[in-house]
């Protein structure tokens, strides 16, 4: 039977990273690259052949690999939970992953540390899979911290520089901050659940809890901090624009098709939880588009490509926390698998212009690059379409579900509707920016190669994935609750078609054929202002700097040297003084001593008298 | 009881007296000599007490600590003038106030 | 009779060695491995041969028969002193680990000594003696005696073979675990006049002196002089400055037996001793207790970000990861002390093995000051792996046992108090700080041109086995903990039921 395998899709990873590690480099090339991207090959058949028996016969299907922890009646399990969820999930992670791994040969192809490199990647499959695979809170948390060490090590895998270390760190830093308020949220569900177990833990959760407890309501804030720091959602979203320090293969498999959605991932399989919660969906709703706004703005005005979009993924992000928010489950998790689709292709398409054209990431320096790389250009037209939403694209499909569900909701809807179009109108201008500036216009520097078949092929796969993404159905129906069939009205429908377009017309007029003129509104004091204060991320870098960064170096220096130790020294010193003044008496004469043990017995002997004259 | 019969107390002043001198010559004197004769007339004034009131309890424990006393005296000598020996060789003089090198 | 032979192996080992430097001076290393193995052998081989040992019952804490191994014999019998060893679940663990992290201290004084090897290597032995006798002691007065004989035999590995600063931190820890130690010896004494007095019979069997009556005001003020003892030795904030010092000044060997071991005896003092001796006094000053821990968790990882002496920082990090061994100890759950003692043995091996990396360090480079250091892994890529490994374990990683422990003391922490739970768990993005920095600023970042002069050789064989067998052993107790809390469980269950 299939189903009782499906431990070995996370295990062949992890077995390669093994050993890969074991063997520090000492392969041949040819055999690293094919345990790299083999293993993970291996994974992605099998995920296929599963999800076939899967869809053969939809059952939720569970497997106890052994029990990890028994104390008391906490014993969480070493068990996966498969169902049309971790299918979607599994998919996109050892397909994307595959290609990624593929287009990785080449990119990495002059690196010394090949092996160290595929280890990492292939190490983070394992921990991505185990996230997703997990049935229990607990397992879900160690591939939930796996995956960020794997992005630690791979964030900062040129290590010699510095300025990688840094972000790396900083990646890490902030969604450990996230990760301890989901622990937080663990101690507090099994403390009033009694279990870990997600499906068992849904099924207590409606027995004891009510719509609107604080309870749940805690709970899922808590888990929602984990989730924000993951998928680098308001207000910890600092980390990922950094993160692009790392290898840009790195960059498409972990900061846009993978793990900064495992917050989403972690939202709808919760989604009993959150239920039970409509502030904390709201919370999450607001989150996301705020977040998704916020990123948007960032990104018309940013200048490397990596960060822009870095940003972008923020910004997409943040649409699918509106999905979770309002309750648009299946459209939440549909716009994640499409944006890993063409996310990863935009990244890898960045990570072949990156990789011919010196390590230059700076766009303005960029130009012309149309005729020279067709395929990555082709690639750029798809995604960015796909990325914009323009009709008949798989973004098109995901986005638009994801407004129109946002428009039904009640109350707030119409207003996450309009937000989430000049959304979607700044995503046309900042992506088609993107590619008018980096492929048309003149050459500025030449590409000193073109991509090989190992970038090739998965650049076209992807292209692929991305226009026909939409019509795939997700067997995803009997994870959520059922929606209602209520239609938005048409004119609903049109002018969110209409949104991308026109901001796609706009992008041309300005940066293209350079139409319209900008240049008076940027050069005035209020565009450069805004302009520095959105390049900079609305200076929420700088606010945590002032606010958390700065105290902490401050408060450490502080007490480096120890006020504890302060006291002990006190007792020392109060020692050594009484020490120096008895010494004094010390002073070596015997005549001295007689004397004062005469005065001492005579002071002795007439207090004594004193006390008790009897004696005498 | 025949001989002489002076009263205790005579002899438990003297014996004080003797004391004090001791203790005097022990406060004031720097010559080690002196210092070990002022002990040697402080210990003998303890046992001129023992002496005086083993005698006037009719008791023989007065003697026998008498002896006692006798016998450290004479360690004590012995000890004292090796020392003085000593002395003498590394600082050159019998002054104790230059032999202080245990100040603290 | 097991229990003192394994003892007495190690002391008469520590004189083999002495006396083997003068047929040969590499002879010494050679036979207190050895000695060390064949002892551990010995345990195991008769552990393994008892027929009970496999279906472990549930010990009752005051009758030594049902524990899993108990000796008594008669010393001084007009004061009621005996020599009386027992073992259960959690000695048994902490000797295991104690003859494990004792061989991996012996391989890490390898090169690391090279003056008077003999008198180091019995020095070891001697401390090994003296700490398995604390973990088996069950008579107080017995107990008494071998803290102290631990502690010699450290102080002198400091003082001798210690670094530039060694006197002064050799005086600080002798002083600090010597003035604590007796204010225990006060309070054993107190306690056993209380029962004196009770019962009218002098004892100072551990079995006895359990459900002493006592008064309120009496109880408080001895579980303090426990308390005191064993949280200087733990050791608790604010009473941690011996520890940067020593860990800092002594020799590796010295440093993975402090931290490894050492520390730990103070933590189960306070599982075995201060607690279930005074339960009630215990539980009401448990508050006070997990408001240091949780003071300890935070303060020690502020305090290791702004280090730049490598075995400074890991000293802190051990200061804050001890916290949680006091706060799982407080918190008094089950899942909070299996939470405790699985940390016990987990940063054993971790922090044991950072030790182990800073001596390498320091053999290779004369210094550990980190702003010295940086892009070490391009010439040792080996032991900058290892590094990295041990770093993200002690920072929490699940799959490691690190994180095993940390997260059941939380959640039996967070039933107890919720918010000294969140206090806790600011230790864990804390912890994410400094570790990571001290990879940064070692192994990562510019590389320092002066480095490459030095001829640095990566980790050998001998290196990579011993830290081997701590990753192996981390890995074990991170996905399968198991065996490690099923040897907890009964001793825990009793234990609890001491307690109102």
């Amino acid at each position: 039977m299939m189903f009782e395998l499906v431990w070995l899709i996370p295990f062949i990873p992890l077995c390669s990273s093994v050993l890969l590690m074991l063997t520090a480099g000492n392969l041949p090339r040819l055999l690293i690259g094919s345990l790299g991207v083999g293993s993970v090959g291996i994974a992605a058949l099998l995920t296929l052949i599963t999800g076939i028996y899967f869809m053969a016969e939809p059952v939720p299907f569970e497997l106890t690999l052994w029990s990890w922890m028994q104390v008391g009646n906490f014993a969480p399990s070493v068990a996966f939970y498969f169902d049309g969820l971790t299918l979607v999930m599994m998919s996109v992670i050892t397909g994307v992953g595959f290609l990624i791994h593929l287009f990785s040969t080449e990119f990495m192809d002059q690196d010394h540390s090949y092996a160290r490199y595929f280890a990492y990647l292939n190490m983070f499959v394992a921990a991505m899979l185990i996230l997703v695979m997990a049935d229990n809170l607990l397992l879900l948390y160690l591939g939930w911290e796996g995956v960020g060490v794997c992005s630690y090590l791979l964030v900062g895998f040129w290590y010699k520089n510095s300025a990688n270390g840094q972000a790396a760190r900083k990646a890490f830093i902030v969604t450990r901050i996230g990760d301890t308020a989901m622990a937080l949220g663990l101690f507090l569900l099994f403390t009033e659940l009694g279990t870990l177990d997600i499906q068992a833990m849904t099924t207590v959760a409606k027995e004891t809890w009510q719509v609107g407890d604080n309870m749940p309501l805690i709970a899922c804030l808590l888990l929602l901090g984990g989730a924000v720091g993951k998928s680098a959602q308001l207000p910890l979203h600092t980390w990922l624009p950094d993160a692009m320090a790392g290898p840009t293969p790195v960059s498409a498999l972990i900061h846009a098709a993978t793990m900064v959605t495992a917050g989403v991932y972690l939202i709808a399989r919760t989604n009993g939880l959150f239920l039970l919660a409509p502030t904390a969906m709201m919370a999450v709703a607001i989150i996301g588009i705020a977040t998704s706004l916020m990123a948007a703005f960032t990104a018309l005005m940013q200048s490397d490509i990596k960060r822009i979009l870095a940003y972008s993924t923020i910004s997409q992000i943040g649409y699918m926390f509106l999905a979770l928010g309002v309750g648009a489950w299946t459209a939440g998790i549909f716009h994640l698998m499409t944006h890993a689709f063409f996310k990863a292709l935009l990244f890898l398409g960045s990570g072949a212009i990156i990789h011919c054209l010196h390590h230059e990431h700076n766009i303005f320096k960029m130009g012309g690059l149309r005729s020279r790389m067709p395929v990555t250009f082709w690639s750029f037209m798809i995604g960015s379409a796909a990325l914009a939403a323009l009709p008949m694209t798989s973004g098109f499909f995901s986005k638009d579900q994801i407004l129109l569900q946002a428009y039904l909701l009640p109350g707030m809807g119409p207003y996450f509707w309009i937000a989430g179009l000049v959304g979607a109108l700044l995503t046309a201008m900042y992506s088609f920016r993107l590619v008018f500036i980096v492929f048309f216009g003149k050459l500025n520097i030449e590409p000193d190669r073109d991509t090989g078949w190992r970038m090739a092929i998965p650049l076209t796969v992807l292209c692929g994935l991305s226009l026909i993404g939409g019509y795939f159905v997700i067997p995803v129906q009997a994870v959520f609750p059922p929606l209602s069939d209520e239609h938005p009205a048409l004119w609903v429908e049109y002018i969110s078609i209409l949104v991308p377009v026109i901001g796609l017309l706009l992008a041309y007029l300005i940066f293209h054929s350079r139409q319209l003129r900008v240049d008076g509104i940027v050069d005035s004091k209020i565009g450069q202002l805004l302009h520095r204060f959105w390049f900079s991320g609305w200076g929420i870098d700088w606010l945590y700097d002032q606010l958390f960064v700065r105290p902490y170096y401050g408060l450490s220096t502080m007490l480096k040297s120890e006020p504890v130790d302060a006291m002990y020294s006190l007792i020392v010193a109060i020692n050594q003084t009484f020490n120096q003044l008895l010494s004094e008496a010390q002073s070596g004469r015997m005549r001295w001593y007689i004397v004062s043990m005469v005065f001492g017995l005579l002071v002795l002997i007439s207090l004594a008298l004193q006390i008790s004259p009897e004696v005498l | 009881m025949e001989g002489l019969n002076v009263p205790l107390n005579h002899i438990l002043l003297v014996s004080s007296l003797l004391f004090a001198i001791g203790m005097l010559g022990l406060m004031i004197r720097r010559n080690i000599i002196f210092i070990l004769m002022s002990l040697e007339v402080m210990l003998n004034s303890a046992a001129l007490a023992f002496v005086a009131a083993g005698a006037h309890w009719g008791q023989p424990d007065g003697q026998v600590v008498f002896m006692l006393i006798l016998t450290v005296a004479a360690a004590e000598v012995a000890v004292g003038l090796g020392l003085v020996l000593q002395v003498q060789k590394r600082f050159k003089t019998l002054d104790m106030d230059y032999a202080n090198r245990m100040r603290g | 009779m097991v229990m003192v032979n394994l003892i007495l192996i190690l002391l008469v080992g520590g004189v083999l060695a002495l006396l083997s430097e003068r047929i040969n001076e590499n002879m010494p290393r050679k036979i207190a491995l050895g000695i060390v193995v064949i002892d551990l052998l010995y345990f195991l081989n008769h552990l393994l041969a008892m027929p009970e040992f496999n279906q472990l019952q549930t010990p009752l804490v005051a009758d030594p028969s049902t524990w899993i191994m108990h000796f008594k014999a008669d010393w001084i019998p007009a004061f009621g002193i005996s020599i009386e060893l027992a073992l259960d679940g959690i000695s048994l663990l902490m000797v295991l680990l104690t003859l494990v992290l004792g061989a991996v201290a012996v391989s890490a004084s390898w090169t690391d000594v090279i003056v008077r090897r003999g008198f180091f290597e019995a020095n070891l032995l001697w401390t090994l003696a003296g700490v398995l006798g604390v973990f088996m002691a069950l008579d107080l007065f017995l107990f008494f005696l071998f803290w102290e004989v631990m502690l010699i035999p450290m102080y002198f590995m400091i003082a001798i073979w210690g670094h530039e600063n060694r006197g002064y931190a050799a005086m600080k820890f002798f002083i600090f675990t010597q003035a604590s130690g007796l204010l225990m010896l006060v309070s054993i004494l107190a306690l056993v006049a209380v029962n004196h007095s009770a019962t009218g019979q002098w004892t100072f069997s551990y079995f006895a002196l359990l459900n002493t009556p006592m008064a309120e005001a009496t109880s408080h003020w001895l579980m303090l002089g426990f308390f005191f003892a064993f949280v200087v030795k733990l050791p608790v904030f604010p009473f941690h400055t011996w520890l940067p010092d020593a860990h800092t000044q002594a020799p590796t060997a010295g440093s993975v037996i402090l931290a490894g071991i050492l520390l730990k005896t103070g933590a189960y003092g306070l599982i075995r001793y201060a607690v279930p001796l005074f339960p009630d006094a215990a539980m009401e000053f448990s508050y006070v207790a997990m408001a240091l821990g949780a003071a300890g968790v935070v303060y020690g990882a502020v305090v290791a970000f702004a280090q730049t002496d490598f075995k400074r920082l890991i000293a802190y990090s051990s200061v804050s990861h001890m916290g949680f061994v006091l706060l799982g100890v407080y918190a008094w759950n089950e899942l909070a002390l299996q939470g405790a003692v699985m940390q016990m043995v987990a940063h054993g091996f971790s922090t044991a093995a950072l030790f182990m990396i800073a001596g390498s360090l320091q053999e290779r480079l004369h210094t550990r000051d980190m702003r010295e250091m940086g892009g070490l892994w391009h010439f040792m890529p080996r032991m900058g792996a290892v590094a990295m490994f041990f770093v993200v374990a002690s920072l929490g990683l699940p799959g490691l046992g690190n994180f095993v422990a940390e997260f059941l003391v939380l959640l039996g922490l967070f039933k107890v108090d919720p918010w000294m739970a969140v206090i806790a768990a600011l230790g864990l993005i804390t912890g994410a700080a400094y570790s990571l920095l001290l990879m940064q600023r070692s192994f990562q970042g510019d590389l320092n041109p002066k480095l490459a002069d030095h001829g640095l050789v990566d980790f050998g064989g001998r290196e990579m086995l011993t830290m081997a067998v701590m990753m192996v052993a981390l890995v074990g107790l991170g996905i399968y903990p198991q065996p490690v809390l099923d040897f907890a469980e009964p001793v825990l269950q009793s234990l609890l039921e001491t307690t109102p």
